[in-house]
């Protein structure tokens, strides 16, 4: 199962998400497969990650695997075999931006 | 038994007061949507328990929520059909529909009124139309399911589902001038839609820094009603689109008559806007956001005025709303329970209403976090709260 860390305006959305998320995705671990994933099991998080026309991700949204800033990989690139096995989780962050 | 219940719009969530028909002891509930910005929320005029709400968030979007119990719990109502325990993988197919009421798509199609596809930008380029948030929600008056959305970049849009989907009335957009529409301070919003409930064809919109604007069938088309404002920041001060309104009030009784706060000057116009005076008359400044109708006194206004366009906050550090019962031009300062020294909140346009009980009460929430209410039309205020995050909007709903 992948792990996902949500941040708490969307974990509330959710919600209100207790901790990480888990989710089963199908094929390869990316981060299009995993926000499909998300946003099946929750449809009021479309939009919010990934714009609703575009399906790009939204500016001030960032996506970590640990310390490592894979916000600008391509979004159907593997992600980290740790990420796929689940010892390490994918993080969702908003931006450290305004007030 | 009446009572009333106040929708508070801030910074960081949504906030719900609550008192009976005196206004005096008050219930705080929320905060709904923590962190999160609420532009807006109002409740529908058919069924008071339906409330729409505008969630939004430079970061995470624009969320529409519902409720239909008065504001005790929420829904999008675009995603009701999908259970969160009923988790699918993509390969089966997501369910439907997705976050459908939170998708505001600009209409770019040539037969519904051939939108324009840019807007002017600061530097006088072009710029795309992208949507940003809905400003302001404004229910109908007579069907339930009806309600339209003011949004920036400005467009209107309209459901006829309970907020499951939202359509743009592209006519709007389409106006040969719209190549002309510029952002204002605050981006390039449409924040206001009043409705003529004698005339379910008619309403009219203002849009920073565009103007105010005027259908007679029902959104298909839409005329400029700006003639007689001067705007001495534009390039043409009379020019028939560029200024920047910031708030158009009417009573309901008197659909012909609109009152207007503009960035300068308090107007009027007799002529459902197809001329504007100016009634700024003896306020101690004519700049200021909100501007509104007493309930039961068509010719009773009210406004905030606010130093200048570069300080927006009250003259000499003292919050003072204005009443005229002269439909402007003689203007008398209520400051009865406001602060009067070292106040430096401003008061934006959507954070001022008023309720329908007898006497008319008068709220206004301020950008330090303040809600204050007048339960005699004006003549003493008091605090409801004076602790919440830095208000966007106020709306009442007076209750049976």
């Amino acid at each position: 199962m992948i792990r996902v860390v949500l941040p708490f305006q969307l974990r509330m959305l959710a919600g209100a998400i207790d901790g990480e998320v888990t989710l089963a995705v199908d094929g390869p671990v990316t981060q299009s497969s995993i926000l499909d994933a998300l946003e099946s099991r929750y449809p009021m998080l479309c939009g919010t990650i990934r714009d609703h026309a575009t399906r790009k991700r939204r500016p001030l949204v960032r996506f970590y695997v640990g310390n490592q800033d894979v916000t600008h990989d391509a979004p159907d690139a593997p992600l980290p075999a740790a990420v796929a096995s689940g010892a390490v989780p994918f993080n969702i962050v908003g931006a450290i931006a305004g007030g | 038994m009446t009572a009333v219940r106040v929708l508070v719009g801030t910074k960081k969530g949504a906030f719900i007061l609550s008192s009976d028909g005196k206004r005096r002891k008050w219930s705080i509930a929320g905060p709904h949507f923590a962190g999160w910005e609420v532009y807006h929320m109002k409740g529908s005029p058919v069924d008071p328990d339906r409330i729409f709400a505008s969630q939004t968030s430079a970061w995470f979007g624009q969320i529409i929520q519902r409720s239909s119990d008065g504001g005790r719990t929420w829904e999008q109502p675009g995603s009701l059909d999908a259970a969160p325990e009923e988790a699918v993988s993509p390969a089966e197919g997501p369910p439907m529909p997705k976050g459908e009421s939170n998708k505001f798509v600009y209409d770019t199609s040539a037969g519904s009124g051939k939108p324009l596809t840019t807007h002017q930008w600061y530097d006088g380029t072009q710029h795309p139309w992208e949507f940003a948030r809905v400003w302001h929600v404004e229910p109908s008056p007579t069907d339930v399911d009806v309600a339209y959305a003011g949004v920036e970049d400005a467009a209107l849009f309209k459901t006829t589902d309970g907020g499951r989907t939202w359509q743009e009335l592209a006519g709007l957009r389409g106006h040969e001038s719209g190549p002309g529409w510029q952002p204002g301070a605050g981006g390039m919003c449409l924040h206001t839609i009043v409705l003529d409930r004698k005339n379910p064809q008619r309403m009219f919109v203002a849009i920073s820094a565009a103007g105010s604007f005027r259908t007679d069938d029902g959104g298909r088309t839409w005329q400029p009603i700006n003639r007689g404002l001067k705007s001495l920041y534009i390039p043409d001060p009379a020019a028939e689109v560029g200024h920047c309104v910031h708030r158009i009030a009417m009573h309901p009784s008197r659909p012909e008559t609109l009152f207007m706060q503009k960035h300068w000057d308090v107007m009027r116009s007799d002529d459902a806007g197809a001329t504007w005076h100016e009634i700024s008359g003896d306020l101690p400044t004519d700049f200021g956001f909100p501007i509104e109708v007493h309930a039961h006194e068509p010719e009773t206004i009210y406004v905030v005025p606010i130093k200048s366009d570069s300080e927006h906050y009250p003259p000499e550090g003292r919050l003072r709303v204005y009443r005229s019962r002269t439909g402007g031009h003689e203007w008398e300062p209520l400051t009865e329970g406001l602060p009067q020294q070292d106040c430096y909140v401003n008061v934006l346009r959507d954070a001022m209403t008023v309720d329908s009980l007898d006497p008319c009460g008068i709220y206004f929430g301020t950008t330090g976090g303040q809600v204050y209410v007048s339960p005699d039309g004006g003549d003493h205020w008091s605090a409801i709260t004076r602790d919440l995050p830095g208000v966007l909007s106020v709306e009442v709903q007076t209750l049976a």
